[in-house]
């Protein structure tokens, strides 16, 4: 049996307009024997906002994130690539700059008496199934194999930019999500936006924009033929499915969180996944895995 | 020797009726770059190959293409890097017209340029009796800014630009940073209010491509972050992309986290009528579905130690505001270096 425990930092989506996320990564979990022990007391990470107004501010909220792990004496399980993203960012920082690491320390000893020592692990879900053992378990656990499901794995930009805070061997050419996809008996698509973004971040600033890049992304699997996306990133995945009726095109393109993916082929149901919460209805696809 | 094919985009508009790729398998020498190899195709191969070069040393910026998918200097480039399985795919870079082959017309980059007045504009047009001075402390603020070829990598690859050619662009943002931040420019609050408007800098959504491509120590996305917080700084605040940062600051600083509840109206203006209408359709559908938001936000447990987070921001700020003052003359102040030493 694989027995390991995470300290799991929901990120906020998953506590607000992606609670689906939330339960699928539990019941998933569940499932592989991951425990897990949620972060209640862990603030946002920040979502490269907070450090455009002071960066400071930014990586102490995310240091005593770092801390409130090492305290559990348990490694962080991230569910959001952005938060993923940004953990890796402020925990380079700190960890590349002694003198910097001493200030934040000295500051967040003040405010909190916590410590960020440097030992914490920060892995994003895809990582950890993908881990030593898990993925051989999870293999042997598919009951639902995924075959002829066409899925286009979209990375999110985080997951793979910048390079040196990107946890994939190859950023330019990954193809972690594609072991996940291949592992549960789908097939991965090839297509060109895979590694592009979505636009969700100027989503209040330049609308047209940001559908335009979701637009691109949507169109280019479309063309190679993938039946659905599976996102690691809760703002991909609002930006593809809850706007997609706003996107320019004819599209109907189910967006799956690859925790739902996983979760599917394990043997769990549409509905104990919420993938009925999704604007674009999966349910089409997916009838023959029911 | 091993061989390596270079598949070649190829193009000539007055006398291809489209584009195709041309293959050139040539010899795998050690320690080739890619500029050196494209020399040798059209040396020993094909004399009507097109492309840019000049310096050879990641310098002038001439030789930026698309190696498999992505932008690069090719001068700066071991072509053994590349040649996965033996082949290397070469593209002219993307967001312009290509003239010839590898060679675009760089024209809309030049264009954006000179939107953000690439030059110092100095307080006085009166000849100074002396050279305008700067400190190795102020000098730090641009060091890396001012390492920028102009090679387009940033412009190429940049994703805002494949969907909207009217944004300014990874490089016109690092250039406008550059005296934004420079101690002897007196415009530095005009040229903030300039690009906190539609197609600058709020209307970059980080995906980090161009710091990624960029060969020198310019990265535009960190340049851009920069500017934000010197707009934020300023108190420019009369935009969707500062209202945002503000409003993520409110709602994280009260509760520990993001109240998604109130952060789109907050971004928009909450009397921007027609904006806030436009939130209408995708809140009722996910209403409809079961996705909105709790309506009863919930604080993490210890919210007190995030709240102090926020009342000391002002003692985590590197950069004082009465450096960039309204019509100003911009001086900056030396503490603002510490920042950057991070």
């Amino acid at each position: 049996m694989v027995n390991c425990k995470y300290a799991l930092f929901t990120g906020c989506v998953a506590k607000g307009a992606g609670r689906e996320l939330l339960t699928a990564t539990e019941a998933v979990c569940e499932k592989l024997s991951i425990e897990l022990a949620e972060m209640t007391d862990a603030s946002c990470c920040g979502a490269g906002v907070i450090s455009e107004d002071n960066p400071m501010a930014a990586d102490l909220l995310n240091a005593r994130t770092f801390a409130l792990a090492e305290e559990q004496g348990l490694d962080i399980m991230n569910i959001c690539i952005t938060c993923q993203g940004v953990h890796n960012k402020t925990k380079n920082k700190l960890d590349n700059n002694p003198e910097y690491k001493a200030e934040v320390n000295l500051e967040l000893k003040r405010i909190s008496g916590k410590e960020y020592k440097g030992v914490v692990k920060i892995q994003h879900f895809g990582q950890v199934i993908l881990g030593d053992s898990v993925l051989e378990k999870m293999k042997n656990m598919v009951v639902r194999p995924l075959t002829g499901l066409k899925a286009g794995a979209f990375y999110g930009c985080y997951a793979t930019r910048p390079h040196e805070c990107s946890d994939l061997d190859n950023p330019d050419s990954p193809d972690e999500m594609e072991k996940i996809i291949e592992a549960l008996g789908a097939t991965p698509v090839d297509y060109a936006a895979r590694l592009k973004c979505c636009g969700f971040p100027i989503i209040m600033m330049n609308k047209k924009n940001s559908l335009a890049l979701s637009g691109n992304a949507l169109n280019s699997a479309q063309n190679a033929g993938a039946d659905c996306l599976i996102t690691q990133c809760p703002l991909c995945h609002l930006n593809l499915d809850a706007y997609q009726p706003e996107i320019p095109g004819e599209y109907n393109m189910p967006i799956i969180h690859i925790q739902q993916l996983v979760g599917l082929a394990l043997g769990l149901e549409q509905n104990e996944l919420k993938m009925n919460t999704h604007i674009v209805n999966p349910a089409g696809i997916l009838s023959q895995f029911a | 020797m091993e061989k390596v094919t270079l598949k070649i985009f190829r193009y000539d508009p007055g006398k291809d009726s489209q584009p195709y790729y041309q293959n050139y398998i040539m010899e795998l020498e050690p320690g080739i770059t890619l500029l050196n190899g494209l020399n040798k195709v059209r040396a020993t191969q094909d004399a009507s190959l097109a492309y840019r070069m000049s310096c050879g040393s990641a310098i002038c910026g001439s030789c930026a293409m698309k190696v498999n998918g992505h932008a690069l200097l090719a001068c700066k480039t071991q072509l053994c890097d590349l040649a996965k399985n033996g082949l290397v795919q070469i593209d002219p870079i993307g967001n312009m017209e290509v003239i010839k082959d590898l060679v675009v017309d760089l024209e809309p980059f030049w264009a954006s340029l000179r939107k953000v007045r690439p030059y110092l504009v100095p307080d006085t047009l009166d000849n100074p009796e002396l050279e305008r001075k700067q400190t190795q402390k102020q000098f730090l603020l641009i060091d890396d800014v001012t390492t920028c070829i102009l090679c387009a990598s940033c412009y190429s690859d940049c994703n805002v630009l494949e969907v909207d050619n009217e944004f300014f662009g990874p490089a016109t943002l690092a250039k406008a940073h550059r005296f934004i931040y420079d101690s002897r420019d007196a415009k530095a609050y005009d040229r903030l209010e300039q690009i906190t408007e539609l197609y600058g800098v709020w209307d970059c959504t980080h995906c980090g491509e161009c710091s990624t491509r960029c060969p020198t120590e310019t990265k535009p996305m960190a340049r851009i972050e920069e500017i934000r917080q010197a707009v934020m700084e300023a108190e420019i605040t009369n935009n969707n992309g500062a209202r945002h940062v503000l409003g993520f600051r409110e709602t994280v600083s009260k509760s520990g986290r993001l109240n998604e509840n109130y952060l789109p109206a907050r971004s928009v203006g909450f009397f921007n009528i027609p904006a806030l209408l436009g939130l209408l359709p995708v809140g009722i559908r996910m209403f409809v579905k079961g996705k909105n938001p709790p309506l009863i936000h919930k604080s993490i447990e210890k919210v007190k130690e995030v709240k102090s987070i926020f009342s000391r921001l002002k003692k985590y700020r590197k950069i004082k505001p009465q450096h960039i003052t309204k019509g100003d003359i911009n001086r900056l102040d030396e503490d603002s270096i510490s920042e950057r030493k991070v």
